[in-house]
């Protein structure tokens, strides 16, 4: 577990020159490695085959829309106070040119003990990715995670189901867009005996509003 | 000739084997299991979108609730990536602390596993002598805490509290009169840590007990032997991590392997096994028991000789003495941020993972520099665990996939999160 990251760091850079969708990243002790989604396939063999990554320890999808937004304008606040914390749809600051979705892997080279992040950025436009199921078994359940949170599709993948929601649910509830209250509620209905689903009635509020604020105590 | 098909089954959501909310459709060909199909997703409840409505330290409870049944090995980790990205040092006796924590959990865990394993297979007295001790150890959950379950006692830079002096006691009630109340309280007279080392002088027999009615129980063996057969090769490509994977035969644990805490300091073994069947995970398992019982003893006796601070002195990220806030100004306005706004994490990501007595837990944490987590991502090791059971229960009777769910050790909150 000694300081690999160093050298890993500069032979992923070497193998993967064709690949990269930006340089290879060295923080907190940990690697991560960028590729273009076309290209992912091929990447995660070369990584299982000849890096020895033998384990997928986790995949997941991220929605970066919201990524340094705020919901408290702290620079204004001496002068007209601080808004209240309600959500606005310019929460949503997404640029058109960074890629809204990204799937992140987390790898685990059991023989050499070294770690890895590989991160790949998905078009806009179309939400596609090949899937690495034929690499690493264990993607199956993961693949149809991110599916269903994030409306990520997986090419390749046999079995695309929603797996965490309810059956017949509408919607990708880990995007940013979506509601923490969801859309619809569910209820017993004493008249029609039986449960009833229905808009949602609770009015969405924010506790504590997210805020960014500059703090230089931490810079490295 | 009678047309031949095959029956599909239905096995839960509600089913005392079931270990919770799992749906089973099952495929099967007479008695034996042509497909499994696990459908999960009945206990989700979106802890990890919730994460992100919430400042760092208030997300600490909601960790309790994934694992229910290993609530601090859970909090580690999420405090553990928080204290990543601040990049902090936790005090040496805080670590000391967890450790001796995250041991109880694992025997915590490993009691109720192999009460619950017993009772599927079909022995019913493990699960009354495993409750018996997991009493104790929720005492002493109880005693640091203040909490027998969801403790919150982890916080991102130490502890909640140091550990107290005293042990709870009983009380002469309708049930227990004076008499019968003081053999309870025998070793309930000193302080927590000598509670806790009176209960790893008892605890090794106890695992003795359990094993004579196991490990040689003809019924046990042919419930377990060559029961969800996993090879080394298949382990590492199915995602296992923890008991499963050494069960395996692969000499895996990250408390050796990437060093936390201070588990470099500690003298302990970790068992594997051969054959990768259930057996062999039951043994691994118990000899777990057996090693954390010698880790929590280390503990214990290094927490006697050297006191010191369990939290950062820092108030930016943990929170003033209540005493000192009364009279001080200073201590007043760090208690009102901490517990309004909450503190910002500088922009990064990290992925830090614990030996969770189930196998790898780990948070991948993504801030933009807010008060809250912008992407808290759990990696659960069950969820990997269970999407292996339709290859492990396959060709196997219907009886064996109660025992495969129990030898995978499943706990649903952590698998829907």
């Amino acid at each position: 577990m000694a300081n690999y990251q160093p050298t890993l760091l500069d032979r992923l850079q070497q193998r993967f020159t064709a690949h990269l969708f930006s340089p290879v990243k060295l923080a907190h002790k940990e690697v991560t490695l960028e590729v273009n989604s076309s290209q992912i396939l091929s990447v995660c063999q070369a990584l299982k085959n000849e890096f020895g990554f033998e384990q997928l320890i986790d995949l997941c999808g991220i929605d970066y829309s919201a990524y340094g937004s705020t919901q408290w304008e702290t620079q204004q606040a001496s002068s007209s106070g601080f808004s209240r914390g309600v959500p606005s749809s310019s929460d949503l600051s997404s640029t058109p040119d960074h890629p809204r979705f990204a799937v992140v892997y987390h790898l685990l080279s059991v023989q050499h003990n070294q770690r890895l992040r590989l991160r790949a950025y998905l078009d806009n436009e179309q939400l596609l990715i090949d899937s690495i199921i034929e690499v690493w078994n264990n993607a199956n359940w993961y693949e149809r995670e991110a599916f269903d949170l994030y409306g990520i599709l997986f090419e390749g993948h046999p079995d695309l189901r929603r797996i965490l929601t309810d059956y017949g649910f509408i919607g990708h509830p880990f995007r940013k867009d979506f509601p923490l209250s969801g859309h619809i509620e569910m209820r017993y209905d004493p008249d029609q005996k039986r449960v009833v689903y229905q808009p949602v009635t609770v009015e969405p509020r924010i506790l504590v509003p997210k805020v960014i604020r500059d703090d230089h105590r931490y810079t490295q | 000739m009678p047309e031949i098909r095959n029956y599909t089954l239905n096995f839960g959501p509600q089913h005392p084997a079931a270990h919770g909310v799992l749906r089973l459709i099952l495929e099967l060909d007479g008695e034996v299991v042509e497909r499994a199909d696990p459908h999960i997703g009945l206990l989700h409840r979106g802890t990890e979108k919730l994460a992100e409505t919430k400042p760092f330290n208030q997300n600490v409870p909601y960790m309790d609730r994934l694992d229910y049944v290993s609530m601090m090995c859970n909090e580690h980790a999420y405090v553990m990536a928080v204290e990543k990205l601040l990049n902090i040092e936790v005090p040496i006796r805080a670590q000391y602390i967890r450790v001796l924590f995250d041991e109880i959990t694992r025997i915590l865990n490993h009691l109720l596993w192999i009460g619950a394993h017993a009772l599927d297979v079909g022995a019913m007295t493990v699960f009354l002598y495993a409750f018996r001790e997991r009493e104790d150890l929720m005492d002493c959950y109880e005693a640091a805490s203040g909490a027998r379950l969801h403790a919150a006692y982890y916080r991102p830079g130490g502890v909640y509290r140091d550990l107290p002096d005293h042990m709870s006691q009983y009380k002469p009630s309708q049930w227990h009169n004076a008499k019968e109340v003081e053999k309870l309280n025998a070793n309930r007279q000193g302080s927590l840590l000598d509670f806790i080392e009176e209960f790893t002088r008892r605890f090794p027999k106890y695992i003795d007990e359990y094993e004579t009615l196991l490990t040689d129980n003809r019924i046990w063996k042919q419930r377990t032997i060559g029961i969800g057969v996993v090879t080394p090769e298949r382990a590492l490509q199915l995602g296992f991590t923890g008991p499963m994977l050494r069960g395996s035969g692969i000499a895996w644990d990250l408390r050796k392997k990437q060093p936390y805490e201070v588990y470099d300091r500690l003298d302990f073994a970790i068992p594997i096994g051969k054959e990768g069947d259930s057996y062999d995970r039951y043994l691994v398992r118990m000899e777990e028991m057996r090693q954390s019982n010698r880790i929590m003893q280390q503990c214990v006796e290094w927490l006697r000789n050297n006191p010191g601070p369990v939290i950062l002195q820092d108030h930016k990220i943990a929170p003033p003495k209540r005493e000192t806030m009364k009279e001080d100004m200073e201590a007043l306005i760090h208690h009102f941020k901490l517990f309004s706004e909450g503190y910002c994490v500088p922009e990064g990501e990290v992925y830090a993972a614990v030996e969770h007595p189930k196998g790898e837990f780990g948070i991948y944490l993504v801030s933009d520099g807010a008060n809250k987590p912008y992407r808290l991502k759990i990696r659960a090791p069950g969820f990997a665990h269970l999407s292996a059971l339709d290859e492990m229960s396959r060709g196997h009777m219907l009886a064996d996939v109660v025992a495969i769910i129990g030898t995978q050790d499943i706990v649903f909150g952590e698998i829907d999160r």
